[in-house]
C-alpha cells in the first residue's frame, strides 16, 4: 500500500513535483558549482599569480656580492661562484617537481660594444638566458625559460606591437634581444646586427620589461657562455612554484624538527621546503624565496579564497532556503488530501512518512540531475574565465547527496508537521 | 484559519465604524487585510524576499567592492610605477614633494640614492640613501630584524652582512676618500637584489656622499587606467625623468584581477538566480493558496483587470517591502564579510538600490503572473466548491 502511494502521488501530480523537483535540480546544480569552483579556485588563482614571476631564486652558496646600479652590473666579470648548467635538470627530480612550473637561468656579462657608436663606448651587461629551451629529465622532456617565468616580457619591432619580424632568438642561435631604452640610446632595430666584444650578434627584436632588462642585452644562454669564456656557467636561477600559503610551519627551522614534522613540512609546498628541496638537488647552491612576490602571493590567495568561500555559504544558503520553500509550497497544497487520510484513520506518523518518503525520492532525483548540471557549470566556467578544466571531486557526490536530502527534509519537516497537526474536518471543508 | 474579526460586532456597528473610519480605498483595503489575515503565508513570502533581496544587495555591494579591496592587497607587492632621473643626474630637490601633492596623500613615494662604495678592505659594496618610515610601508615584504632608529645605523643586506660586518660590529665604508663609520641596526632580508646592499638614511648618506636621490618608487593606487593617468601626469611634472609602469606588478595584478573579477561575477550571478528562485517558489504558493479569493472576487463581478491588478498590486508591495528590507540586511552581510575577509568594512553602496528594487518587483511580478494565468483559465465554481 506504502509504495503504492507514493508512486500514484508521483503519477497524479507531476506537475506539482515538477515545481520541487526544479527547485531542488537548480539549487543542488547552483551548491554543486559553488563549492567545485571554491576548492579549485587555489591552485587556478595560484597559477594566475605566477605571472606575478618567479617566487625562488637559487644562487651560489659561496656567492659575492651583487655590485648593480639601475640595471648596470659593476662587479668584475669572472668574480664569484657559479652554478653549473648540467644540474638544472635535476630541477624537475624534486619532490615538488609537479609544482615547479618553470625555471630560467640568468647569466650576466659585462661587454663592451664595438663600432663607431659614441654612445657605445660605455660598458653594457649582456644577460644569458634560456627563451622557451627544449630540456629532458630522465624520461620526462619539458620545455622552460623567460617565456613561462617572466610572462610580462614582451618582444616588439620598438613600437610596443607585436610583429613576425621581430621575434624571441632562438636558444641554440647567435641572435639577441636589445632592451627597449638601450635600443632607443643606440639607435639599433630589429634586423641590426651588433657588435658585442668582437662578436657579430643579430639583434631579433627589441625587449620591453619596465625593469632593468631595459637597459641590457639578452641572449640565449650559451651565447654568453661563450662570450665568458665559463663553458656551463650560471649566475642564479630564478624558479616559479606553484606554493601553498605560509602558516606557522612551515616558517618552523627544519632543523629543529622531530621526523614526523619534517616529513609534514617536506611533503607540503610552502616555499620554504622548495627552497630546501632545490638546495637538495642543486649542489653548492642556497636557494631562497623571493619576497616581493612569495610573501604576498599567500596573501592575495587567501583573501580570494575567503572570499569564495564565503561566496559559496551564500549561495548554499541561497539554495537550501529555494529547496525548503518549494518543498513547503508543495506540502502546503496538499492539506485536503492529509485531511483525507487522516480522516480514513492514518495516524500522524504514517502520513508523516509518506511525505518523507517522497521528499527523499525527489531529493535523490534533484540531487543526481542537480550534481550532473552543477558538474557541467563548472567546467563551463574553468573554460570560460581560466581556460582551464574545473574538476570535480568524486568525493564531492556523496556530500553533496546528503546536503541534498538533509535540506530536502529540513525545508518539509516544518510544514509537514503543520500540516500533520492540521484538523482535517477544516481542511476536507477547505477552509484555513 | 481564524476567527472573522467582525463576527464581534453587530452589523450596524460595524457598518458605523466602518462609515466614521478615515476613507481608504477598497482596493488599498483588501490589500491590508489580505496580508493582515494570512500573516502566516504572507510572512514566509516576504521573508523569502527580504533573503533573496540581502543576498542579492550583499552579492552586488561585494562585486563592486572587492576589486577596491584586492587593490588595496596588491599595493603590498610595492610599487608599480618608478620615477628615474637622466643617466648620472639626480631629481631636482623638491620631486617627491611634488609628485606628493599631484598623486594625493594615499600614495606612497619613497626617494632612493645610489652609491658604490668601498669597504676597509677594498671590496665594492652599494650603499643607498633612503627615507626608512616610507620605505617600511611602501615595502612590507621586507624582513627585517630591527629598522634603524639613530642616523649613523644602517639596515644591511643579508648578504652583504657576511661581508661588512660578520659578527654586527661597527664598520667603515669609504666613498670617494670620505669615510663614515656605521653601526648595524638590523638585517635585511627579500631574496633579491637587496640583500647585496646596505641602507642608510637618507641626510646621513647625503652628508656622506653628496648624493641627492635618483629614483623615486611609486604605489599609485587605483585602476590600470588611473594609474597610466597619474604616469602622464608625473611625465608633465619631471620633464627630465623617465618615468615607467612597474609591469612585473601591473600586469601580474590586472590579470589576478581580471579572473577573480570574473569568477565572483559567475558565482554572485548564480547565488541571485537562485534567490529569486526561491522567492518564485514560495509566492507561486502564496498566489495558488489564495485562488479562492480570486473566486470570489470574480464571483461577485471584478473585472478580469481588477482581478490581475490586485495581484499584481499585492505582489509589487510584498516586493517593495522586501527589497527595502532586504537592503539593509544586505549591507550588513557585506561590511560583514569585508571585515572577516579583508579586516576593512565593505562601504555600502546606495546607488545598488534601484536595481534591487527593480529585481525584487520584477520577480515578484513573474512569480504573481504564473499562477494567476493557470487560474484565470478556471471556473470560479469549480474553484469554489473545492475541486
Amino acid at each position: 500500500m506504502f509504495p503504492r502511494l507514493v508512486y500514484e502521488s508521483f503519477r497524479r501530480q507531476a506537475r506539482r513535483k515538477l515545481l520541487a523537483g526544479i527547485a531542488i535540480t537548480l539549487g543542488v546544480a547552483v551548491a554543486t558549482a559553488m563549492i567545485a569552483v571554491a576548492t579549485d579556485i587555489g591552485d587556478k588563482i595560484n597559477r594566475e599569480l605566477r605571472s606575478y614571476g618567479a617566487n625562488l631564486v637559487v644562487t651560489p652558496q659561496e656567492d659575492t656580492l651583487d655590485v648593480e646600479v639601475g640595471g648596470v652590473n659593476l662587479k668584475p666579470p669572472s668574480d664569484g661562484a657559479f652554478l653549473s648548467e648540467a644540474d638544472l635538470p635535476k630541477i624537475r627530480g624534486t619532490f615538488w617537481h609537479h609544482n615547479i612550473v618553470g625555471f630560467s637561468p640568468m647569466l650576466p656579462v659585462t661587454v663592451k660594444l664595438g663600432g663607431s657608436n659614441e654612445a657605445a663606448a660605455k660598458d653594457v651587461t649582456l644577460v644569458g638566458t634560456y627563451f622557451n629551451k627544449p630540456l629532458s629529465f630522465g624520461k620526462e622532456d619539458f620545455t622552460t625559460g623567460v617565456r613561462i617565468t617572466h610572462p610580462w616580457w614582451k618582444v616588439s619591432c620598438g613600437d610596443g606591437k607585436e610583429s613576425a619580424n621581430c621575434v624571441w632568438p632562438a636558444d641554440d642561435s647567435q641572435n639577441v634581444l636589445l632592451g627597449e631604452r638601450l635600443a632607443t640610446k643606440l639607435n639599433q632595430k630589429p634586423g641590426d646586427t651588433l657588435d658585442v666584444s668582437g662578436r657579430q650578434l643579430t639583434i631579433s627584436g627589441i625587449l620591453s620589461t619596465g625593469g632593468a632588462e631595459d637597459d641590457q642585452i639578452v641572449a640565449p644562454l650559451a651565447l654568453a657562455q661563450q662570450i665568458l669564456g665559463k663553458p656551463g656557467a650560471v649566475r642564479r636561477v630564478y624558479v616559479s612554484a606553484l606554493t601553498k600559503p605560509q602558516d606557522a610551519l612551515a616558517i618552523r627551522d627544519p632543523k629543529t624538527m622531530t621526523p614526523e614534522v619534517y616529513d609534514r613540512w617536506y611533503c607540503s609546498p610552502y616555499v620554504q621546503s622548495i627552497a630546501f628541496q632545490l638546495q637538495e638537488v642543486i649542489p653548492h647552491s642556497h636557494a631562497e624565496q623571493i619576497r616581493q612576490v612569495a610573501q604576498n602571493e599567500g596573501t592575495v590567495l587567501s583573501r580570494i579564497k575567503g572570499l569564495m568561500l564565503l561566496v559559496t555559504l551564500a549561495a548554499l544558503f541561497a539554495s537550501a532556503l529555494a529547496v525548503s520553500a518549494a518543498m513547503a509550497t508543495a506540502i502546503y497544497e496538499r492539506r485536503v488530501e492529509i485531511g483525507l487520510m487522516k480522516a480514513l484513520g492514518a495516524g500522524d506518523l504514517v502520513v508523516s512518512a509518506l511525505f518523507f518518503a517522497e521528499a527523499l525520492l525527489l531529493a535523490l532525483v534533484g540531487g543526481i540531475a542537480g550534481f550532473s548540471a552543477g558538474a557541467l557549470l563548472a567546467r563551463q566556467i574553468g573554460r570560460s574565465i581560466f581556460n582551464s578544466q574545473i574538476s570535480i571531486e568524486p568525493v564531492l557526490f556523496p556530500i553533496i547527496m546528503t546536503i541534498a536530502i538533509f535540506v530536502t527534509f529540513a525545508g518539509s519537516a516544518a510544514a509537514i508537521r503543520r500540516a500533520v497537526k492540521f484538523d482535517p474536518v477544516f481542511a476536507l471543508r477547505g477552509e484555513g | 484559519m481564524n476567527a472573522h474579526p467582525s463576527a464581534l460586532h453587530t452589523p450596524k456597528q460595524v457598518a458605523d465604524r466602518r462609515a466614521q473610519a478615515p476613507h481608504i480605498s477598497m482596493f488599498a483595503r483588501m490589500l491590508l487585510r489580505a496580508a493582515v489575515l494570512r500573516r502566516r503565508r504572507a510572512a514566509s513570502a516576504l521573508l523569502a524576499m527580504i533573503v533573496a533581496a540581502a543576498v542579492a544587495t550583499a552579492m552586488m555591494n561585494l562585486y563592486v567592492d572587492v576589486q577596491a579591496k584586492l587593490r588595496t592587497e596588491f599595493r603590498n607587492y610595492g610599487a608599480n610605477v618608478v620615477i628615474v632621473a637622466k643617466e648620472g643626474q639626480a631629481l631636482p630637490g623638491d620631486a617627491l614633494a611634488e609628485v606628493e601633492s599631484v598623486l594625493g596623500a594615499k600614495t606612497l613615494a619613497v626617494p632612493f640614492a645610489y652609491a658604490v662604495a668601498r669597504t676597509r678592505d677594498g671590496q665594492s659594496v652599494v650603499v643607498v640613501g633612503t627615507d626608512f618610515t616610507r620605505a617600511r610601508q611602501l615595502n612590507r615584504w621586507w624582513k627585517v630584524s630591527h629598522w634603524p632608529d639613530a642616523p649613523n645605523e644602517a639596515l644591511i643586506g643579508m648578504r652583504a652582512a657576511a661581508v661588512v660586518s660578520p659578527k654586527r660590529q661597527p664598520f667603515e665604508l669609504t666613498f670617494q676618500g670620505k669615510a663614515i663609520q656605521l653601526a648595524p641596526a638590523g638585517m635585511l632580508q627579500t631574496g633579491a637584489g637587496e640583500d647585496s646592499r646596505i641602507y642608510l638614511d637618507q641626510s646621513a648618506f647625503q652628508n656622506w656622499t653628496g648624493v641627492a636621490p635618483s629614483t623615486i618608487e611609486v604605489a599609485a593606487n587605483g585602476t590600470a587606467a588611473e594609474v597610466e593617468a597619474s604616469i602622464r601626469q608625473l611625465a608633465r611634472l619631471l620633464p627630465g625623468a623617465n618615468i615607467r609602469p612597474v609591469r612585473q606588478i601591473m600586469e601580474g595584478e590586472a590579470n589576478v584581477l581580471n579572473k577573480t573579477r570574473a569568477t565572483l561575477y559567475a558565482s554572485s550571478t548564480l547565488v541571485v538566480l537562485t534567490s529569486a528562485l526561491c522567492v518564485l517558489a514560495t509566492l507561486i504558493g502564496w498566489v495558488f493558496d489564495r485562488r479562492r479569493d480570486f473566486a470570489i472576487m470574480k464571483a461577485l463581478g471584478a473585472s478580469e483587470r481588477l482581478v490581475n491588478g490586485f495581484f499584481a498590486a499585492e505582489a509589487a508591495a510584498l516586493g517593495v517591502v522586501g527589497a527595502i528590507a532586504g537592503f539593509f540586511i544586505g549591507i550588513g552581510v557585506a561590511a560583514w564579510i569585508g571585515r572577516v575577509n579583508f579586516h576593512a568594512p565593505v562601504v555600502p553602496r546606495f546607488s545598488v538600490f534601484p536595481y534591487v528594487l527593480a529585481g525584487s518587483v520584477a520577480v515578484a511580478l513573474i512569480s504573481a503572473i504564473l499562477p494567476i494565468g493557470l487560474l484565470r483559465r478556471v471556473q470560479p465554481a469549480i474553484i469554489l466548491r473545492g475541486e
